[in-house]
């Protein structure tokens, strides 16, 4: 297996970075046909730009799991809630697609993400067999790429934040910090790739905890290096943070994917 | 993983051949007997040219591709095959031969390497220069159709029982630290030599102390241009932080063996261990993946991330085993030697807080 990515999917993963710099809106998705990726690995280099920019909305339940971009889910008990909102609503149980309707709103840690509550309707029919797996990988990539822009912010800010007269990334207890994270993440991805060539449930819970443990490794050095601002609610960098916070946890924990990984190793 | 099919043919052959060669018992290569039990192993190889299968045919080797010697290593270390005595030559020398060796070196040096009829030492480390290679003192000083070099060299492995050396020696002590260096080959059983074995922590002489006094070099063993020798040296080091010394196979079949333990041994009520054992699976699956998806581009200051990862990986691997094994780990096996080999891993090839600096400094850009 050559992990090399095809020039197309540079060029797409290069787009998307371009027109999410400008938009994050789902608009921008739809034009840039996200909507239309079918392989998995497509699916995750197009995550791992959905991830960096901080997309909201359900673009993990739309564009992943379902394929359908006016659509969203739950899937419990990893995704405990109906995630935002769209056109049309499912829950999914035991690997049988519901209709939704939606009840009370509940807050996420992350204020982008709208969680609502919700009462089963008529059964719709079953749901793929990779339908949770694609969910899980693209969550594992949005984290990665949540990951890389934490870093590339804190590098940003490391360079121009000066401290005893000296900008502080030059200090290397911050730099240790943040080759490590740099170190996490790199091998974070492959695994990430890897499981969506496979989709085998060993690599695709891999996956999943080293790129939870890889992002939240990003989100907190990137908060203590920026210090204070960091932690104000009006400095954007928490749109990165809290989005890291909410997705480590979603489309299965670390225990979950840990049991799952054990099991298939050891049958 | 998927291969294409001379890929998979040729690991079948490999497997096929170390399924009937691989030697068991041998002894310590860093005991006099143990390192020509280890030299015989290197020669066996060599008749199978499976000894540098990455080496034009000229030099002993089989024109392997990139990915071909990445299953070769995978298959030699599943098969449980010992650690290379002769992989300083191997993987760490002859790269630096190819890059800037002439043809006349290459010709001479490279088949007796591939022979192991020359297992090679490495002499960086100095008393006052370890990871700051820059500071090292030894000089060469020019004579009649060479040069003689003297100082002490330090830490330098397998040079109790090896053939030959090479290392950096400061030819004009007026330059600058890392300029006037010269990247000498010598014979460690040259007149004005002496070796001194260190025994380690596991109580063998895996490295030694080397002390030179005008030990005469002709020129025709300088690698590259006199006054050039760090810029050669620098090759060098990069391939023993990346690919070529540590390969994924070595990782990935610690691994193998680590589960295999935990299923005969493990208690699955401990999820902190099994915890443990998982991680140390996905780092050596993550570090596999890595490489075969890193083989397209230049080893340059990325060389670091993967020596911080797999330094850290191998440790993981062999503590969790010993922690598996409980009261029984301290006595002497295979995951021991292995546990001790690996705690040399962070700070050997340079320590992991410079690879941590080159990290920040050279892929993130941060200030020195």
């Amino acid at each position: 297996m050559k992990f090399t990515l095809s020039d197309e999917q540079r060029q797409f993963a290069q787009a998307l970075r371009d027109a999410l710099r400008q938009s994050t809106s789902w608009d921008t998705l739809l034009a840039l046909g996200v909507h239309e990726v079918e392989s998995v690995p497509d699916l995750v280099v197009a995550f791992l730009e959905l991830g960096r920019a901080a997309v909201p909305g359900p673009v993990v339940e739309s564009f992943a799991v379902l394929r359908e971009p006016s659509s969203t889910l739950a899937w419990p008990p990893h995704v405990p809630y109906i995630v935002d909102d769209a056109d049309h609503v499912y829950a999914i149980v035991h690997d049988t697609r519901y209709r939704a309707i939606l009840e009370d709103a509940r807050s996420s840690v992350d204020p982008a993400r709208q969680l609502h509550e919700y009462r089963l309707g008529e059964a719709v029919g079953p749901i793929d067999g990779q339908a949770f797996d694609r969910g899980v990988l693209a969550c594992s990539a949005q984290l990665v790429g949540l990951g890389r822009a934490l870093l590339a912010r804190t590098r940003d800010y490391a360079l121009q934040r000066k401290q005893f007269g000296k900008a502080i990334g030059s200090f290397q207890a911050v730099k240790h910090h943040l080759a490590d994270v740099h170190v996490a993440l790199e091998l974070a991805e492959p695994l990430v790739f890897g499981a969506a060539v496979t989709m085998t449930a060993s690599d695709v819970s891999a996956a999943k905890i080293a790129a939870g443990t890889a992002a939240y490794q990003a989100m907190r050095t990137a908060l203590q290096v920026h210090g204070a601002i960091g932690y104000t609610a009006e400095f954007e960098l928490s749109r990165w943070l809290l989005k890291v916070r909410a997705l480590v946890t979603a489309w299965g924990t670390e225990s979950f994917h840990r049991e799952r990984l054990m099991a298939a190793l050891c049958g | 993983m998927d291969l294409d099919d001379t890929d998979l043919e040729f690991r079948h052959e490999i497997r096929a051949w170390l399924s009937e060669n691989v030697p068991t018992g041998l002894s310590s290569m860093d005991t006099a007997d143990g390192f020509e039990q280890h030299r015989e192993w290197e020669r066996t190889l060599a008749k199978a040219r499976l000894s540098a299968v990455s080496w034009p045919a000229e030099h002993g080797g089989r024109g392997a591709s990139l990915t071909e010697w990445l299953v070769f290593e995978e298959e030699y270390w599943a098969a449980g095959a010992p650690g290379r005595v002769a992989q300083n030559g191997i993987f760490l020398l002859a790269p630096t031969l190819y890059a800037h060796g002439t043809e006349e070196q290459q010709a001479r040096l490279l088949p007796r390497m591939a022979r192991a009829d020359d297992i090679w030492a490495q002499a960086w480390s100095e008393p006052e220069a370890g990871s700051d290679l820059a500071a090292i003192r030894s000089r060469g000083v020019r004579t009649d159709g060479g040069w003689l070099l003297s100082g002490q060299k330090t830490w330098s492995s397998r040079a109790a029982f090896a053939d030959r050396g090479f290392g950096l020696f400061r030819t004009e002590p007026e330059a600058e630290r890392h300029r006037g260096l010269t990247y000498f080959l010598f014979d460690l059983r040259a007149p004005g030599v002496t070796v001194r074995p260190i025994p380690q922590l596991d109580g063998e002489a895996g490295f030694a102390e080397i002390f030179l006094d005008e030990v005469f070099v002709p020129d025709h063993d300088v690698l590259g241009e006199p006054g050039a020798g760090w810029r050669v040296a620098m090759s060098t080091a990069g391939n023993e932080r990346g690919l070529s010394l540590r390969s994924p196979g070595r990782f990935c079949a610690a691994a193998d063996r680590l589960l295999a333990l935990w299923r005969e041994v493990g208690d699955p009520s401990d999820t902190a261990l099994r915890n443990k054992v998982l991680d140390a699976w996905m780092g050596a699956r993550a570090y596999r993946l890595h490489v075969l998806g890193s083989l397209d581009r230049p080893v340059g200051a990325e060389a670091s991330v993967t020596k911080l990862f797999w330094s850290q990986l191998d440790l993981a691997l062999h503590e969790t085993a010993l922690e598996l094994l409980g009261p029984a780990a301290e006595l002497a096996g295979p995951w021991l030697d292995g546990y001790l080999f690996a705690l040399a891993g962070p700070i050997y090839a340079g320590t992991n807080e410079i690879q941590r600096n080159v990290v920040a400094e050279r892929v993130l850009g941060l200030p020195r």
